[in-house]
């Protein structure tokens, strides 16, 4: 901690550090005190509307405050001086109205500029929809077939101190989004519970995720890396939780990722007639709760008394499996329980049902297959 | 010749219908307020010391957001101009009361019980609110512990307090104002809040329609917010921030009114550009019903909607750098000294001027998409709200304390208060203005390390800061009790109004029989 405050001092003195800020290196991002100027046409346009406001600004406040210490220090009782009585000058308090609204009207036109350019969705190459739960993101590949969860990786030891942080503490998922250099993306984004924001500041990219409305944003840069944003409209406890990485690979790369992802959906599609084994679900339902469910009913089952219900000991748990399977597909209307059909794939719901009506001393001993789950669904 | 306080605490407090007495009990409840507040935010900057989560739980991490922000807009800050209005106006316009006493009584004494219910939610199964003090739908209602229905019925009460003060002040300038006292003579504290006490009287019911659509979307099955039943989450922050930018002058005008009584007086020169003064602050009151869609640039609202937005929002900066360079030249050839008051005013012409700068930013759309929901949206409003509302109502006390009890306070000791005020200040707002151009977002119980090194630095100034204030605590009490007794009508050397000619301390009752306003 010594340590860190001391290299904080230092770099404060040097009169740089303000200047170099906008480098987007990671090496500079524990000492970053301005926007990052980004890699796309949009986060660029911001950086320099950002930087015509800040010398702007700076301009006017050692003008104005530079004039109001010289009257604190001239115009002081203790220098003998007396008090004058003018209180009006219709001049100045003209001009100090039309000149404040001619910087203004100037300052609109970059302004308009920037904002045309956030705008321009139109024509994209590949179109991405986006959509936020609490707290995860969800990613599909219109067209493709494509589609995953993102969620956070770091665990719930990093969190509460019982393990050492990472150097991507927070800033790291399960699965990036991943696109490609030179193609126009756009984002198609929404909410699936709350609302959620979706942030990419490295390319100006932010956009509420609303329930029942789209938002469109879009990105094309040259420049391939990882990009790392967040979640930025509160949208409860895992608000803090629920960060965006963006892996940006070159086109060929990205070709083959995006095969490989197709291949990968349709091996699983053929994996949903096995049959697993009791043990087998247990350890990918503890997977899928420690992912998915602990959030609110905690990783021993209890729960939150009066905000999210015990699992042990719970009759739904303890009852028939195709009502625990039920809750999983429709949720629980009105209440925080939401429909985990889209987000959750038969395996996964298989196991996790597995897994709660057999871990903490609940012991039903029956056995949910992802076939069950699947047969539910289309029952309905 | 009129009686003087009832002798039995009880009835003296309770049942009172002198607006000084209301006025005093509106200053303590909102500064009881203010250390309560206070204590949330003490409690979020201990978590945000280090990253990851030490002392509370993320779900209890929302609820202190949330409870910090309601408690200190509703609960300190609006409370304690009404507090000021009460005591000064009537003193200052030359009339006996307020012109609706027992209201009055009534309009404070809601206060207490919204409060006590609000607060109480966080002892409750479900913990307090936990959405924000924007409290966004769905988060708030669908989302919502049960709790939020106490929430909404406290919010009801607050508007409902709000309302009849602002239509007491309202009739008691109107009608109570004493001879000669034409429009154009009044101190501009009293403009100030006549304009609020408007705005406040046209959205207190518009954030009233806001909680009584999420009462009956959570409990009678409306789906105003809920777009799975054809309603629009968008329609609550429409709804909201109608009521919301307006809420932010209104929080801001008195405070306007306080440094211009106080910078005209420590000059000892009067306040440059009267009238441009009132028509700058009636501009910005009417530029706040037009500009409500600035806080929701990332919802994706049409382009043409946006530059609308942008452009009226600009527009801001015009009467609010008339007021800036009105004080400025308020203070050019006068004779100044810097008493403890005059140091909180200029501090509050400063680091106001400063949140302006970074709110002229906020408003070009394409920037803001940046800055949105991050602390750099903290760092500018609390600029406008600490050192803007909180340093000139702390001025205000400095200023009027001595008139109201008859007591000098300990010049040193608010000297003292000052600077670490000051700078404590600036140690704890001005770094998450790098924290939110680097990335961080607001309302985050944890954060990556590359953010660690600053929030460290705005939690120790955060400390220092809440320290200052009961140094301000202390100063007021002991003046209170011990300080030095003047009885020199005037106090101040420049001070100038009608307050200023009653006896100090300010008896009882004052103006009986109205002064004539030359």
């Amino acid at each position: 901690m010594m340590k860190r405050a001391k290299a904080l001092f230092l770099g404060l003195l040097s009169p740089s550090s303000l200047l170099l800020a906008g480098s987007v290196s990671a090496e500079s991002a524990t000492r970053q005190l301005n926007m990052p100027r980004g890699v796309t046409e949009v986060s660029q346009a911001a950086y320099d509307i950002h930087m015509i406001m800040i010398w702007i600004c700076t301009v006017i406040g050692v003008l104005v405050f530079g004039f109001m210490f010289y009257v604190m220090y001239a115009h002081r009782k203790s220098r003998g001086v007396t008090a004058a009585n003018f209180h009006e000058n219709l001049v100045v308090e003209v001009l100090w109205t039309v000149i404040p609204a001619l910087i203004l009207i100037v300052m609109a036109v970059p302004a308009t500029t920037a904002l045309l350019k956030v705008y321009d969705t139109e024509n994209p190459d590949i179109d991405i929809k986006v959509t936020g739960y609490q707290w995860k993101w969800q990613y599909e590949y219109i067209g493709e077939g494509v589609k995953f969860m993102s969620e956070l990786r770091t665990s719930q030891d990093e969190i509460y101190g019982r393990a050492p942080k990472g150097e991507h503490y927070l800033r790291e998922v399960t699965q990036p989004l991943v696109i490609p250099t030179n193609k126009k993306v756009r984002f198609l984004i929404t909410g699936n519970d709350v609302i959620h924001s979706w942030w990419v500041p490295d390319f100006g990219v932010k956009r509420d995720a609303v329930p029942g409305l789209f938002t469109a944003a879009w990105a094309k840069t040259d420049q391939p890396g990882t990009y790392v944003g967040e979640c930025t409209e509160l949208c409860g406890l895992g608000h803090a939780f629920m960060p965006v990485v963006v892996e940006v690979k070159e086109e060929a790369e990205y070709e083959a990722w995006l095969a490989g992802k197709k291949e990968e959906a349709a091996l699983y599609a053929s994996t949903i007639g096995k049959q697993w084994t009791f043990d087998e679900l247990m350890v990918k339902g503890e997977e899928v709760y420690g992912r998915s469910c602990a959030g609110c009913h905690q990783a021993n089952g209890e729960g939150i008394e009066g905000v999210f219900p015990a699992l042990k000991d719970s009759p739904i748990a303890l009852g028939l499996a195709e009502g625990h399977i039920g809750i999983l597909i429709d949720g629980v209307a009105g209440s925080a329980m939401q429909s985990f059909a889209e987000q959750l794939s038969e395996v996964e719901i298989a196991a996790v049902v597995h897994y709660e009506r057999n871990a903490w001393g609940n012991d039903v001993g029956d056995i949910v297959q992802p076939i069950d789950v699947l047969n539910f669904k289309q029952s309905q | 010749m009129a009686h003087g306080p009832s002798q039995n605490f009880f009835s003296r407090w309770l049942f009172s219908t002198n607006h000084k007495d209301i006025g005093t009990l509106y200053l303590w409840f909102s500064f009881a307020m203010f250390l309560l507040g206070g204590f949330f935010a003490m409690v979020i900057r201990a978590e945000l010391f280090q990253p990851g989560m030490q002392l509370i739980k993320p779900e209890f991490f929302v609820q202190m957001t949330t409870m910090h922000g309601l408690v200190m807009v509703f609960g300190a800050i609006m409370p304690a101009f009404v507090g000021l209005a009460n005591w000064m106006i009537p003193m200052m316009i030359g009339a006996p009361d307020m012109a609706l006493p027992r209201m009055n009584n009534l309009s404070f004494w809601i206060l207490p019980f919204a409060f006590a219910m609000l607060t109480s939610t966080l002892f409750m199964e479900g913990g307090g609110p936990n959405f924000g003090w924007t409290f966004y739908a769905p988060l708030s209602t669908t989302y919502a512990p049960d709790t939020v229905n106490y929430f909404i019925f406290g919010v009801h009460m607050m508007g409902a307090s709000s309302i009849m003060g602002s239509i007491n002040i309202i009739a008691t300038v109107m009608n109570m104002r004493a001879p000669g006292m034409t429009y154009m003579k009044m101190p501009l504290f009293v403009w100030t809040w006549v304009i609020t006490a408007f705005l406040l009287v046209a959205v207190m019911p518009v954030l009233a329609g806001a909680v009584t659509m999420m009462l009956m979307d959570i409990n009678f099955g409306t789906s105003f917010f809920d777009a799975a039943g054809g309603g629009d989450p968008v329609l609550f922050q429409h709804v909201f921030w109608f009521f919301g930018h307006p809420e932010v002058y209104i929080i801001i005008l008195p405070a306007f009114g306080v440094v211009s009584q106080i910078i005209p007086t420590f000059s000892r020169k009067p306040l440059f550009g009267y009238s441009s003064m009132v028509y700058a602050t009636a501009s910005i009151a009417f530029l706040s019903f037009i500009v409500w869609a600035h806080h929701m640039f990332t919802v994706g609202m049409p382009i043409a909607g946006e530059l609308y937005f942008m452009y009226a929002t600009m527009l801001i900066a015009v009467p609010t750098g008339v007021k800036v360079f009105n004080w400025i030249t308020t203070m050019y050839k006068g004779a100044l000294t810097f008493e403890t008051p005059m140091l909180f005013s200029i501090a509050f012409v400063i680091l106001f001027t400063f949140g302006g700068f970074t709110g002229v930013m906020l408003s070009i759309a394409a920037a803001d998409t940046q800055y949105h929901d991050t602390y750099f949206v903290v760092a500018h409003f609390h600029y406008v709200m600490v050192a803007g509302a909180v340093f000139s109502g702390t001025a205000a006390v400095y200023y009027w304390l001595p008139k109201w009890c008859g007591r000098m306070y300990d010049e040193t000791m608010g000297k003292v208060q000052f600077w670490i005020a000051f700078i404590a200040f600036n140690i704890t707002f001005m770094p998450q203005h790098f924290l939110g151009l680097a990335g961080m977002p607001r309302r985050y119980s944890d954060y990556g390390l590359q953010f660690a090194d600053w929030n460290m630095v705005s939690s120790i100034g955060a400390f220092l800061y809440g320290g200052a204030q009961l140094l301000f605590l202390y100063n007021v009490i002991r003046t209170i009790g011990w300080g030095k007794p003047i009885d020199d009508p005037q106090v101040w050397e420049g001070a100038e109004g009608l307050e200023w000619t009653v006896p100090t301390p300010a008896p009882f009752h004052t103006f009986s029989t109205p002064p004539v306003v030359k």
